[in-house]
């Protein structure tokens, strides 16, 4: 298949960019990469995306489709020959899904409430994270059955919505001197997150903790001003 | 074997809405159990523990919770029978996204009108419009989202329509006359018996809704 057949649109700080990345990756399909320039939004994104006008969008041929997990759901069912990332099991998907958009929409969430908190606010938020994390430490034990990961021996659905925000995740333990996963809370992550990252789909987009500490420092200073393209 | 299927719901819930008219397309026979939501029942505890909220539809005993992921998962089981989601992939990433579109913006905005007075009202409204256009620009000439047929995406917004009367009252103002393509496609979608039949009267929300005002001091 020609390289650019398949573009992303993107930034390499998002995590809801990496998880097409990812999951391109694991169908070894070819991409081009197309990094949008930090503060401001392409006249391509612009077209890709008007309702939203938000990154990632996969651009396939001449079709634009976006919301992440939508488009890590259509990866699956285009590229067939590949590994699945969708377990087979109606109610196995239906659990992944859940899970996932408990990330998406509760868990994470917090992690960003936890970003600019202070005092009470921001222990509110911490208990939020850390109770979070108790409840997918729960879910990865039902999931992975006991093997490396949610989606069983290989990444999955779930490890690719949860897995990308670990880089976040050890930003925000530098950043607030915290130990979020933690071997005697949640064992079963912390060996997780190292399999994740350490996975060859995931570590060639997976960000540096060093790289994203000093950007999430530019995007400190830019939520100051006005609020900077994410999601 | 018999599928033992249970749907705890609560009856002006335009998220239950989308499941029982699921099961309705699909012909499928269920247990219906009705939610106090002040006071909600050990089984809804039980079956859903982190968000605690209606629908949560329960299959031989295993519970599936929030509404497009149950109705996904209906689709997939009974996949015979009146396939709810379309076939080709990029149809139903494209399905997907305006459904999801749906659940990120329509609750939200109805909200900020009917739970609200005043200059925020008025906000909420101009915001209703707003999103509105936006829904009648993508449904466009087609008689459903779905094409020629009801699917996915109408599903997750018809039960919406059951809310407009009160919307409309509270917020002063005409639906079809800002967006007529989208009354015309709600009459199109209720000559369906599956949805007719679901979908509450519209007066009788409206007086769940007053009492709901009256609950939270707006009254």
């Amino acid at each position: 298949m020609a390289k650019n057949d398949v573009k992303v649109l993107g930034a390499w700080p998002s995590p809801y960019v990496m998880r097409p990345r990812i999951a391109l990756n694991i169908k070894s399909v070819n991409y081009e990469f197309l990094e949008e320039t930090f503060g401001s939004k392409s006249e391509l994104l612009l077209q890709s995306n008007p309702v939203h006008k938000k990154i990632p969008v996969l651009i396939h041929g001449d079709k634009p489709i976006c919301e992440s997990m939508i488009i890590v759901e259509y990866i699956d069912e285009v590229w067939t020959s590949g590994p699945s990332i969708l377990p087979s099991d109606p109610y196995d998907r239906a659990i992944q899904r859940f899970w996932a958009a408990y990330v998406d929409e509760k868990w994470f969430a917090a992690m960003r409430g936890l970003r600019s908190a202070q005092g009470e606010e921001r222990k509110a938020f911490l208990d939020q994270v850390t109770e979070g994390l108790a409840l997918l430490e729960e879910a990865f034990g039902k999931c992975s059955k006991g093997k490396a990961f949610f989606g069983g021996d290989r990444i999955g659905l779930l490890d690719i919505a949860f897995g990308s925000f670990l880089g976040w995740l050890k930003v925000t333990e530098k950043v607030n001197g915290v130990k979020l996963l933690d071997e005697a809370k949640t064992p079963g992550l912390v060996k997780w997150a190292e399999r994740f990252c350490a996975d060859a789909a995931v570590k060639s987009v997976m960000p540096e903790t060093e790289k994203l500490l000093e950007f999430s420092k530019v995007l400190a200073a830019k939520m100051k001003g006005a609020p900077p393209p994410k999601n | 074997m018999a599928d033992e299927v249970v749907l705890l719901d609560f009856w002006p819930s335009m998220f239950g809405m989308r499941v029982r008219i699921a099961l309705a397309e699909k012909g499928i026979k269920y247990e219906y159990k009705e939610e106090d939501l002040r006071n909600k029942s050990p089984l809804l505890l039980e079956m859903s523990p982190i968000h605690k909220k209606i629908p949560v539809f329960i299959h031989n005993g295993k519970p599936v919770c929030e509404s497009l992921i149950i109705v996904q998962y209906i689709d997939d089981v009974w996949k015979d029978k009146c396939p709810l989601l379309p076939t080709d992939p990029y149809q139903r990433a494209h399905s997907r996204f305006w459904a999801d579109f749906v659940d990120k913006k329509v609750y939200e905005v109805s909200r900020k009108v009917w739970a609200t007075n005043g200059e925020e009202k008025k906000a909420g409204k101009k915001e209703f419009i707003e999103i509105f256009k936006i829904l009648e620009g993508e449904l466009g000439d087609k008689p459903y989202y779905g094409g020629e047929t009801f699917g996915f995406v109408d599903l997750s917004l018809i039960p919406f329509y059951s809310w407009f009367y009160a919307i409309e009252t509270l917020g002063e103002f005409n639906l079809e006359a800002e967006c007529p393509k989208i009354v015309a496609w709600a009459k199109r979608c209720l000559q369906k018996e599956t949805v007719a039949k679901t979908l509450p009267d519209q007066k009788k929300v409206y007086e769940f809704v007053g009492q709901m005002r009256k609950r939270f001091g707006l009254e």
